[in-house]
């Protein structure tokens, strides 16, 4: 009996789900086109969020102070990675944007009870590429168990050695142009991964139980969408000047716009690494409030 | 009433000794470890015991559950096996020593159980497990060929180097997992390998990776058909042809063959070098006098002779990645240099410092056993010294009364010096005449037991001055000519013997003409 319920339930969302895909129509076709396959691959489990309750949160990461110059890559070693970039490659640890704001911030839920227990449908493969000997992208959030296709599109030698603290890491090798898939089986922010044969390349991986996360683009700009109404703890993690964190609230079709503002005074911030993320951990949200 | 109280005490009787064989399992593998492990490894577990930070590479942390020896997937938990096999082993080229004669196996099993304890990532119910590696191909000619062609396209060298000394270009940035400089192996002195020697050993870190490490699996490459089985052991067969095929034994003594009416080689790609194997002499820091040296990049040098009865040549060969002071290493030299301990006044890692190379031998030749101090002699032995360094192009003769007296001639040179760095090696040729005018030189006399002893420095480890690695004494033999008398003797009595039997054959024949 509590079974057919589920059934019933998740039933109705789908068909709430695709009306509202219907009625969104053009509005955003790339976005529809993702979801829509994302939701066709995972046949045993519909998204527990009722969009007609469901509100989001958008925002941006403001750089404040002067941008700190970045090392240039030698990458004379490396001529078919050096010929992939136009310009001098630079390390990736702080980009600022043209507009002031910073990019490679990942932003994320960290606590909201509102999603407490929830089980999300888990998306399809992402993917992390080995390209011109950079990582593609350097920042990057995954839900736990989600695939991560792992690319070498420059056809050289390259490890993947990654090292998170709440589970077992990996350290492998790609010498020619291949595919491997990985996957976290626990929640942790941030997983952080080298390339050994190449110093300079370095990614982070936050690994959570719920689709809320985000990376600050070229623009600065971030989006968390589809959550259901409630407050939430939000943090942005960057890798140079660390983590900061409000509290925000999202009502039933409403949009919280939300800044995070780092600056170049950070440079010597603690920043969390392997941080388990227990959404049961309310205190931050209690203390705020 | 009164069975009831038997019973009961002859129950608390019984479960007595049980409880104690569990207490005393505990507690075997807690003291163990205490006792011997806890100074590096730390009472924790965390690898940060007293004498970790005169260490590199650093004691294992177990708490992360990391093990470089596994015959498990990349990332997975060891087998218990493995653990006993690192703990019975050692970890050869470290500070590891092998426990395998120093405990007792139960000692051993419990240290096992209770070094687990240490991490939440082993489990109680999953045990690990181990890959398929397939059996081993033999080795041939072909197969060592056919992996060659495989380091190659799969790029072992980009950290190992084309001669595999360790010295390919990503070698001076590699740090293991907690951000410590972590030196590719060199992989021509398998008796350094850390997790065995043999092909097999090889064959397990190419497929499992050393985690921890810069030392990634292959396994992922062979399940994505990248590569077969059988090239990979092709590899690891490769990579063990670039050893010695025995670990070399310790021989005391350097033979100086004498070649007659030729010069002495007097330069590294003079062919007569590979007429002679060499002897290959251990090197360990120095860590006498202050400010000592725990992490010397040579471990040992490879040393061969030649004379022509007016000349002697002397070539020293090592493995060093890299031609000191290099760019390239200069980040790789200033994090050695914090990383280790202990701060003795020592190399500061600001400034560039040659590699450099010292052949100590007395300033007279001793009567009897007795030689001067190895670590520069003392005033009443002092030593005569042959100093190379890499940012000259000559060699100083000097001679020294004890540490931090060392004084060189600055002219009336009798030697002469070569010094090639090619591939992740030094070649060093030194040229002197047997006998100089000099009476602070020593004398090299044919068919003596010279005493000799080695000193060296690499210059982009952070070495120099009294941090470097050094050797005992050795003994250098020049071969005597051969006595004129070894020439005629031989002749003569074959000659003899040759008429002699003439002389019996035709006695009888005679005797038997005679008879009949």
């Amino acid at each position: 009996m509590l079974v057919l319920k589920k059934i019933e339930k998740l039933a109705a969302f789908t068909l709430v789900g695709s009306l509202l895909m219907v009625g969104c129509g053009g509005a955003d076709s790339s976005d529809s086109a993702g979801s829509s396959s994302a939701a066709s691959e995972a046949t045993a489990m519909e998204n527990p969020v009722d969009p007609s309750t469901a509100g989001n949160i958008v925002g941006s990461v403001a750089f404040e102070g002067s941008a700190p110059a970045m090392d240039a890559i030698d990458m004379s070693g490396e001529s078919v990675c050096a010929n992939k970039h136009s310009g001098t490659p630079m390390v990736q640890t702080v980009v600022v944007n043209d507009n002031g704001t910073l990019s490679n911030v990942f932003v994320y839920v960290k606590e909201g009870s509102a999603i407490d227990g929830m089980q999300f449908p888990t998306p399809s493969a992402a993917l992390l590429d080995q390209d011109g000997c950079v990582y593609s992208p350097h920042v990057m959030g995954v839900m736990v168990d989600q695939e991560i296709t792992i690319r070498n599109s420059d056809g050289l030698l390259h490890n993947i050695n990654a090292t998170p603290t709440e589970q077992r890491g990996f350290n492998s090798s790609q010498p020619v142009t291949m595919e491997t898939s990985q996957d976290f089986g626990t929640p942790e922010v941030m997983i952080p991964l080298r390339c050994d044969v190449h110093g300079w390349m370095t990614a982070y991986i936050g690994v959570l139980t719920h689709p809320y996360h985000s990376v600050s683009d070229g623009s600065g700009d971030f989006s968390l969408s589809t959550l259901p109404e409630g407050d939430y703890v939000v943090e942005a993690w960057h890798e140079q000047y660390g983590t900061q964190s409000q509290t925000v609230t999202v009502t039933a079709g409403g949009t919280a716009d939300v800044t995070f503002t780092f600056s170049a005074d950070m440079a010597n911030a603690v920043v969390p690494m392997g941080t388990p993320v227990d959404l049961h951990d309310h205190s931050l949200v209690t203390d705020q409030q | 009433m009164d069975t009831i109280r038997i019973m009961l005490l002859v129950l608390t009787v019984m479960t007595i000794p049980l409880r104690l064989d569990a207490l005393q399992e505990d507690d075997l593998g807690k003291v163990t470890y205490d006792r011997w492990c806890s100074e590096c490894h730390g009472v924790d577990g965390s690898g940060n015991g007293s004498a970790a930070g005169f260490m590199l590479p650093r004691p294992r942390n177990f708490t992360l559950a990391q093990y470089q020896i596994r015959t498990t997937a990349s990332g997975d938990l060891p087998t218990d096996q493995n653990m006993l096999d690192a703990i019975n082993n050692g970890a050869p080229g470290t500070a590891m020593p092998a426990w395998d004669d120093l405990l007792s196996e139960p000692e051993k099993q419990a240290l096992v159980q209770y070094l687990k304890t240490f991490s939440r990532f082993f489990p109680d119910d999953e045990v690990p497990q181990s890959l398929d590696f397939g059996g081993s191909t033999r080795t041939s000619e072909e197969v060592v060929a056919e992996g060659r062609r495989q380091y190659e396209a799969i790029e072992c060298w980009k950290c190992h180097g084309d001669q595999g000394r360790g010295d390919g270009e990503s070698s001076p940035t590699l740090v293991d997992d907690t951000g410590f400089p972590a030196a590719a192996a060199d992989l021509t002195e398998n008796w350094f390998f850390n997790g065995g020697d043999d092909v097999e050993d090889i064959y397990r870190a190419i497929r499992t990776g050393l985690d921890g490490t810069p030392m990634p699996n292959f396994s992922d490459v062979l399940d994505a058909g990248v590569i077969t089985e059988e090239e990979l052991w092709a590899v690891a067969h490769y990579v063990r042809s670039l050893s010695p095929e025995e670990v070399p034994g310790i021989s005391e003594v350097v033979q100086a063959r004498l070649i007659e009416d030729l010069d002495v080689p007097r330069s590294v790609a003079d062919e007569i070098w590979n007429e002679t194997e060499g002897v290959y002499i251990p090197l360990v820091g120095q860590i006498i006098v202050q400010p000592r040296w725990f992490n010397p990049r040579v471990d040992g040098v490879w040393v061969k002779a030649f004379h022509n009865g007016e000349d002697i040549s002397v070539m020293v060969r090592w493995s060093d990645p890299n031609n000191s002071p290099d760019q390239a290493w200069s980040d790789w030299k200033s994090q050695v240099v914090t990383t280790m301990e202990p701060k003795e006044g020592g190399d500061t890692g600001i400034g560039a410092s040659p590699d450099q190379l010292v052949v100590q031998f007395p300033m007279q030749m001793p009567e009897g056993m007795e030689r001067p101090y190895f670590l520069k002699g003392d005033s009443r032995r002092p030593v005569y010294l042959w100093e190379w360094k890499s940012d000259r192009q000559t060699a100083l003769e000097g001679e020294a009364r004890g540490v931090g007296t060392e004084s060189f001639q600055a002219e009336g040179q009798d030697l002469s010096v070569e010094g090639v760095h090619k591939d992740g090696q030094w070649q060093v040729v030194f040229t002197r005449p047997l006998l100089t005018e000099d009476e602070n030189d020593l004398d090299f006399i044919t068919g003596e037991a010279i005493p000799m002893s080695f000193f060296a420095w690499d210059g982009d480890n952070g070495e120099s001055g009294n941090q470097g690695a050094l050797s005992s004494w050795y003994f250098l033999m020049l071969e005597e000519a051969t006595p004129t008398a070894v020439y005629v003797a031989p002749p003569l009595a074959m000659l003899l013997a040759g008429a002699l039997g003439l002389l019996m054959v035709r006695n009888a024949q005679k005797r038997e003409k005679e008879n009949i």
